[in-house]
């Protein structure tokens, strides 16, 4: 293998990386794809919510045979002080599609799924092997890379680095700098294992439907994070994820923080009784359009993860890498068939097409998020407590009359946060989300 | 062991508990993840034992951090916040080794 040449190498098999490898074969060029993992997803963790539109665009018939847990019908979401939540759920009978528009799923299977049909598509799957570093000529033009496990480089024409949120490969080669704790968010989560039927009582579920929980407030202790219950087919995925900067800062350890969000009031009755069979945790790039680094140069691109590319607004992050992963092979195989060169000035142009896609517009959206978030820690900490406040005034019957009741609830908000500081902080939230 | 403070938050479990249910290949004897030498832990370097996801972090009864990374869960967390301080060498396991997710 040591003087094999490749059109393109793809690090890593995660979503990022096999919708660039599934899209480079396809487009009929050589394609190796290398992976640390004992086998594709392995080394990966999610939520997992995954959202149809991205996958249909490079597989569309997914439906048939990939490993879906199950269809989403029911979003929750939920400000959470110590004892309550105020919920918003939408749940419709629309989401009961023919073709769902959002599923949950587990990685790790999912991943094995995803890798198969890029090994169909004709690339070739090198797992149990760590890149070690890229490979450069002497005009610094990226030409291929070293693994831990072959003697000899691998030379390609291109490399993709797909390599997730810790890409080592691309900061040692000087391609990006190293994450910063206040960029990136830190997430723990168990898989809790329930009887089917159990879990569809519980959730008032039929079929394959299911319910997605975000949740925030309180639970993340000041810092700015949010929790999430999903539902598996037999399985709930449960987890929290804070800012490194701000566990780092409080001393709190993540474990800690994961069992006290599941021995929460609202949470604790529908874990009750699971068996957990694994505890995993991930890094999230939360850092927005503004900590992106740069995506392309003389023989490189970068996608989804090692990218930043993640809407934490939104929660969305492999629909991104999918679709970064997918555009940036396109440019490839139409320079490839235009018999240009990937070089710096050529491969510009998976620049220019994220930005035509949602992935760009997205990011550059929410560009002011991360920073009002982190400066104003009040939104997570205080507000859920004077909702929750409000709610119980307003709902718990004893005598009182109506009107001193609002006065009250008024008088509340005006003590916790004044005036100008609510309006202050609509304002902040207004301008950032547009 | 060392005492990690618990902010009222007392885990129901031990860690060590949640890491059994884990799949790993410990590569013996080719630690992924070291901490250099020193005579005191940088403040970076001390907040390591409680934010580390695995627990992998303690302090020793000479006050200075150690690190035993078999039930890392190869987050990087640690790495990112002593990225400055430069406290220790974060690799990736050999292609194979580490933990692997049934379910991630």
């Amino acid at each position: 293998m040591a003087q094999e040449r490749f059109d393109a190498i793809v690090v890593g098999a995660g979503p990022a990386g096999n919708a660039a490898a599934l899209t480079l074969a396809k487009g009929g060029l050589k394609v190796l794809q290398i992976e640390r993992g004992e086998y594709p997803g392995a080394k990966n963790v999610q939520g997992a919510i995954l959202y149809a539109d991205a996958l249909e665009k490079l597989i569309p018939d997914f439906r048939d045979d990939a490993p879906l847990e199950r269809h989403v019908i029911e979003q929750r979401i939920w400000m959470m002080d110590d004892t309550s939540h105020t919920g918003m759920h939408y749940r419709s009978d629309d989401f009961n599609e023919e073709r769902p528009n959002r599923y949950t799923i587990l990685r790790s299977q999912f991943d094995r799924w995803f890798s198969s049909k890029v090994r169909e598509a004709g690339a070739i799957l090198l797992c149990e092997t760590t890149v070690t570093e890229l490979l450069k000529d002497s005009r610094d033009r990226v030409i291929g890379v070293l693994t831990d496990r072959h003697g000899g480089p691998i030379l390609a024409d291109v490399v993709v680095l797909s390599e997730g949120v810790n890409g080592l490969v691309g900061q040692r080669s000087g391609l990006r700098d190293e994450l910063k704790p206040k960029t990136v968010a830190l997430a723990v989560k168990e898989t809790h294992f329930l009887p089917q039927e159990v879990l569809e009582n519980r959730f008032n579920l039929t079929g394959d439907a299911g319910v997605v929980i975000e949740a925030m407030g309180t639970i993340t202790q000041g810092m700015t994070g949010t929790a999430f219950l999903y539902t598996n087919r037999e399985s709930l995925s449960v987890g929290i994820g804070c800012m490194v900067a701000d566990l780092a800062a409080a001393g709190v350890t993540p474990y800690s923080l994961l069992d006290r969000f599941k021995r929460h009031p609202s949470i604790a009755p529908l874990i009750a009784g699971s068996e957990v069979k694994e505890y995993a945790a991930h890094l999230i790039p939360e850092g927005g359009y503004n900590a992106m680094p740069e995506i392309f140069g003389d023989g490189w691109v970068v996608a989804g993860d090692a990218a930043h590319l993640v809407n934490s607004v939104h929660r969305e992050g492999s629909n991104l890498a999918m679709t970064s992963g997918r555009i940036a092979a396109e440019t490839i195989v139409w320079l490839k068939r235009r018999r240009e060169p990937c070089t710096k000035e050529y491969l510009a142009e998976y620049h220019r097409r994220l930005e035509a896609s949602f992935v760009l517009k997205d990011m550059k959206k929410y560009r002011k998020i991360p920073d009002v978030l982190h400066n104003n820690p009040q939104l997570l900490s205080l507000y859920p407590r004077l909702l929750s406040n409000a709610a119980q005034a307003f709902f718990r019957v004893d005598g009182q009359d109506k009107k001193t009741k609002e006065t009250q609830i008024l008088k509340s908000l005006r003590k916790q946060r004044g005036i100008g500081g609510l309006i202050g902080d609509a304002m902040k939230m207004a301008r950032a989300w547009r | 062991m060392n005492a990690k403070s618990t902010n009222g938050t007392e885990p129901t479990q031990k860690i060590e508990e949640k890491l059994y249910q884990n799949r790993y290949l410990v590569d013996s004897g080719r630690p992924h993840v070291r901490v250099k030498e020193h005579l005191e832990p940088t403040p970076e370097l001390k907040t390591l034992v409680n934010v580390c996801p695995a627990g992998c972090y303690s302090i020793s009864e000479q006050g200075k951090v150690e690190v035993v990374p078999d039930g890392c869960m190869e987050c990087g967390t640690c790495r990112i916040i002593t990225a400055e301080s430069g406290d220790i060498e974060w690799n990736y396991p050999r292609g194979g080794y580490g933990v692997s997710f049934k379910f991630g």
